[in-house]
């Protein structure tokens, strides 16, 4: 394919770039205690709540910054950093949509997913976060009624303070790592999902996460507890409008699966990735774990990362019930300067746990994308199982494709198989579409939506159309 | 003992070393010992050294061999039965009197190195760079023996070198520290053999580096088989450089030391050129084996093979790291890893990492791992043809490892290895007299 069509795709611009002109209630850039006693008031939360972040505070400031990664960026200074951005009229809360600020929906409107018709025809319940406040929450009647929680985490914090105490920190811990314990110390906001006892949540529950105001860190704090026999969907998906500062975001997600219960969890992430030289976009640094307490518990990680100038995410399963089963799939595709490293976690505790990864990677333009995974088998997870599988594929002779899996291994009844290939678009593939009619784009297109079908066969339905979408913005005919 | 401390009195171990030889040698041995002072003894931080832990060699003193001790049934014992260019080498020091050199073809030359260190002026250091790791420098600066195997362009050596080092039991441990150059002009070919065993009592750290150069269209194939006793150390890394159109093979039998470590550095420098890494380890007891190679594909149209497979029992723990880097503009490359593991014991653990660092686009790169047990149904057929099942698992479990030992081509090695990993194999298992 000729290269200048090549680059013409490759440079098509960010089409949700655009920044929602609304006042918003920011704190002055900067870190100390007086800036987390003012998130924490903010937010009206107890005393300790106000005593947990100070204490993460105090820990992060002893840690330093993670260097492992395969990822390049300028040094963060955290200085520099405003810490908390709500949008204004946060203090009365509308009820309905029609309340909401008509802004705001416009915003939404120029996503192209109007919420309403979105919601109501999908009947998805949103709880948006726009900035760090959750705006509005739909369905929560219905939610209700099936007695699932489903609110902003600030409000979890102040409505169910024991379920919070109980479990909040308790699968990441505010020591995990650096972003983890700054994100403890500073977390804006975030949501918060109870299933009780033997209830499958009605309705796929989706938040859209956004970053709004410049030079606002976003740092989300997401907990989902899914009690015995219970059963939820959750959907996380991002856009972000176009910048050129650098924006930093850590997020802690935490999943906690008890006895027989299923949680699936879903992202789109499509955040600014900066220009083609690399300059602006988001720096992604997540920390996201599962926990199966229970026996015959399940989680399941899907991602779309498409989005974000350095992102370094590792989505986790702590498989402690007998029996227990993780799951990764992602689809992960970088272009321009992008950098991603990412990968996942298993560790198998309980006896006869399993686990599946399917990593997808997809490397063009001078982007630089790394597997990263662990495998642990302990020694009392007998019969333990994994299978994982990442392949990349590698579109121009510039970018880079990567796998580092660690596999760590000490029971004898375990079985691990690991396998990965790196390739570049087969000719043979390309030829047999040509010679059949399709264009070069259309093929490539296809190859590439093949190469990911295992992934999206996972997302649920919306979702899947939206990343298969995504995927064809981000790299239609970018192969020569 | 702080770091500093421990550096100081290796130092010293190896000083008389370091003064003796030429101008040139004293220069590069200093320098590498400042190489040393700066990067130490490798440490569980370092990504490289994540799993393996060399701190127990801190608290240990170590003084230098001399050689002089008797080892004849050792050696006779341990002997490969490769006669024909035999060097021996009593606790890394060359012993004249059980080595043969005889009817070395033209072109060829196979030196002992310590009286013939100038020879290695143009090699010594050249391939294995000294900050590799602490331990790489800390042999070029203390090295104390090894050899020198020189091949004039299309020279042909028919029989194997073989390298046989034996470490006798001493009253206080002593540090090994052997050098082995091999440098091949064009289309030069040879096999080397590198054989290490030690009596059961033998304590030693041995630290060995070995350097090779393949000019363009040279075939080197290299044999190393580690058979230490229990109680030894074994730090080894080879470095290897090939151009054009060579074609290095490796073969690396791991199966003795208390804690063994062997590192394998390629670098594919000319189009054509070609790497096999074979490599088998089989941990009983508290072993420690690990394994790191790295294959660097500098050029294109370079074709890399890796094929490792463990098998471990009773605590032991292994580690495999393999490497493949394509850089940049090194299109039409081809690199395959295989690294398969089997568990006999729950106690047993294996760490396992195979690597791919890709900077081209035009690549058919694949690497694959498993850990697992051995096929059912093959189990389930040689049970149903009345084997009991021990003995079935013992079958099996030689077979795996006979995937990696018959590409061994030299047959009296071969047979040697099949025996000693039979021999290694849990006695459940009643192998003796099948094999």
């Amino acid at each position: 394919m000729a290269n200048q069509e090549m680059e013409q795709l490759v440079r098509r611009e960010y089409k949700q770039g655009f920044v929602t002109d609304i006042e918003s209630d920011t704190v002055l850039p900067g870190l100390n205690e007086d800036v987390i006693r003012f998130i924490s008031a903010k937010k009206e939360e107890p005393q300790w709540m106000l005593d947990w972040r100070l204490a993460a505070f105090e820990q992060w400031k002893e840690m330093t910054e993670p260097e492992w990664a395969h990822v390049n960026y300028p040094t963060i200074d955290f200085q520099a950093i405003s810490f908390y951005s709500a949008p204004k009229s946060s203090d009365d809360r509308p009820k309905s949509l029609d309340e909401v600020d008509p802004k705001l929906l416009e915003t939404y409107e120029k996503l192209g997913i109007p919420l309403h018709e979105r919601a109501a025809l999908a009947g998805v319940a949103m709880d948006m976060v726009f900035d760090s406040v959750s705006v509005t929450t739909t369905f929560k009647k219905q939610l209700g009624e099936a007695g699932v929680i489903f609110c902003s985490i600030s409000e979890a914090i102040r409505e169910y303070p024991e379920l919070i105490k109980q479990y909040l920190g308790s699968v990441v811990p505010v020591m995990d790592n650096y972003y983890a314990a700054l994100n403890a110390a500073v977390f804006s906001d975030g949501s918060f999902v109870f299933v009780p006892k033997g209830v499958t949540c009605p309705m796929e529950l989706s938040t859209y996460f956004r970053i709004n105001a410049e030079n606002t860190g976003q740092f989300e704090r997401t907990l989902i507890i899914c009690e015995e026999d219970a059963q939820v969907s959750y959907l996380e998906g991002c856009t972000a409008p176009m910048r050129d500062e650098n924006q930093l975001h850590a997020a802690v997600v935490e999943l906690v699966a008890l006895e027989n219960a299923n949680i699936k969890y879903s992202t789109v992430q499509n955040w600014y990735p900066g220009d083609e030289e690399g300059k602006g976009g988001i720096y992604n640094f997540v920390t996201k774990r599962g926990e199966c307490r229970g026996d015959n518990s399940k989680i399941s990680w899907t991602q779309v990362e498409t989005g974000s100038a350095v992102t370094w995410k590792y989505p986790s399963c702590v498989l402690k019930g007998k029996n227990s089963v993780g799951e990764f799939y992602s689809v992960a595709v970088t272009n321009n300067m992008q950098q991603a490293d990412t990968g996942t976690k298993m560790i198998h505790i309980g006896e006869g746990s399993r686990s599946t990864i399917i990593s997808k990677g997809i490397s063009a333009g001078r982007s630089d994308q790394s597997y990263r995974g662990l495998v642990k088998i302990l020694p009392g997870a007998k019969g333990a199982r994994n299978f994982t599988q990442c392949d990349s594929l590698l579109i121009g002779d510039q970018c880079g494709a990567h796998t580092f899996p660690y596999q760590e291994i000490s029971n004898s009844t375990a079985q691990v198989e690991h396998e990965a290939t790196t390739s570049k678009i087969g000719e043979d593939q390309l030829f047999y579409c040509r010679q059949r009619g399709i264009s070069e784009e259309d093929a490539v297109n296809m190859i590439v939506n093949g190469f990911c079908k295992d992934v999206f066969k996972e997302l649920p339905m919306e979702f899947a159309v939206e990343a298969e979408a995504l995927l064809n913005v981000s790299l239609e005919g970018a192969v020569g | 003992m702080s770091l500093a401390e421990f550096t100081d009195q290796w130092l010293s171990a190896i000083a008389p070393q370091i003064s003796e030889g030429s101008g040139w040698l004293t220069d590069l041995r200093q320098g590498a010992v400042e190489q040393f002072a700066t990067l130490g003894l490798p440490h569980a931080r370092l990504e490289n050294w994540k799993y393996t832990d060399v701190k127990a060699l801190a608290k240990r003193q170590f003084s230098l061999p001399n050689g002089q001790a008797d080892a004849v049934t050792l050696i006779k014992e341990s002997s490969l039965g490769l006669d024909g260019i035999r060097l021996v080498f009593v606790d890394g020091i060359f012993s004249e009197q059980a080595s043969t050199l005889n009817s070395l073809p033209q072109g060829v030359q196979v030196l002992p190195l310590a009286k013939n260190a100038n020879a290695a002026k143009p090699l010594l250091g050249q391939v294995a760079a000294a900050n590799f790791s602490g331990f790489t420098a800390l042999n070029l600066a203390g090295w104390q023996d090894g050899v020198l195997i020189d091949l004039a362009a299309n020279a042909r050596l028919e029989q194997p070198v073989y390298l046989q080092f034996v470490a006798t039991e001493q009253e206080n441990p002593v540090l090994v520290q052997p050098r082995i150059l091999i440098k091949a002009g064009t289309y030069a070919e040879a096999t080397v053999v590198e054989h290490y065993a030690g009596a059961d009592d033998a304590a030693s750290l041995t630290n060995a580096v070995t350097e090779v150069e393949l000019a363009d269209g040279a075939n080197i194939t290299h044999y190393k088989l580690q058979q230490e006793s229990s109680k030894q150390y074994h730090i080894a890394s080879m470095h290897v450089q090939q151009q054009r159109d060579s074609r290095f093979t490796s073969h690396n039998v791991c199966l003795g030391g208390k804690l063994a470590r062997q590192d394998i550095q390629v670098e594919l420098n000319g189009e054509g050129a070609e790497v096999n890494l074979n490599g088998l380890y089989l941990g009983n007891a508290r072993q420690h084996l690990d394994n790191h190679t790295l294959v660097n594909h500098n050029a294109p149209h370079t074709n890399s093979h890796e094929d490792y497979k463990g098998i471990l029992n009773d605590r032991s723990r292994g580690v495999f790291n393999g490497r493949a880097v394509v850089h940049k503009n090194a299109q039409k490359i081809e690199a395959h890893q295989s690294n398969a593991n089997l568990l006999l014991s729950d106690k047993a653990e294996i760490d396992t990492k195979p690597e791919l660092e890709i900077y081209a686009d035009d690549v058919k790169c694949s690497h694959g791992s498993t850990t697992g047990q051995l096929d059912e149904n093959a189990l389930f057929a040689l049970r149903s043809r009345g084997l009991g099942e021990e003995m079935a698992r013992g079958l099996l479990t030689l077979a795996f490892a006979n995937e990696v030992i018959d590409r061994i081509e030299i047959p009296a090695v071969h047979d040697r290895i099949e025996d000693a990993v039979a021999g290694r194999l849990p006695e459940k298992f009643n192998l003796k007299g099948l094999v």
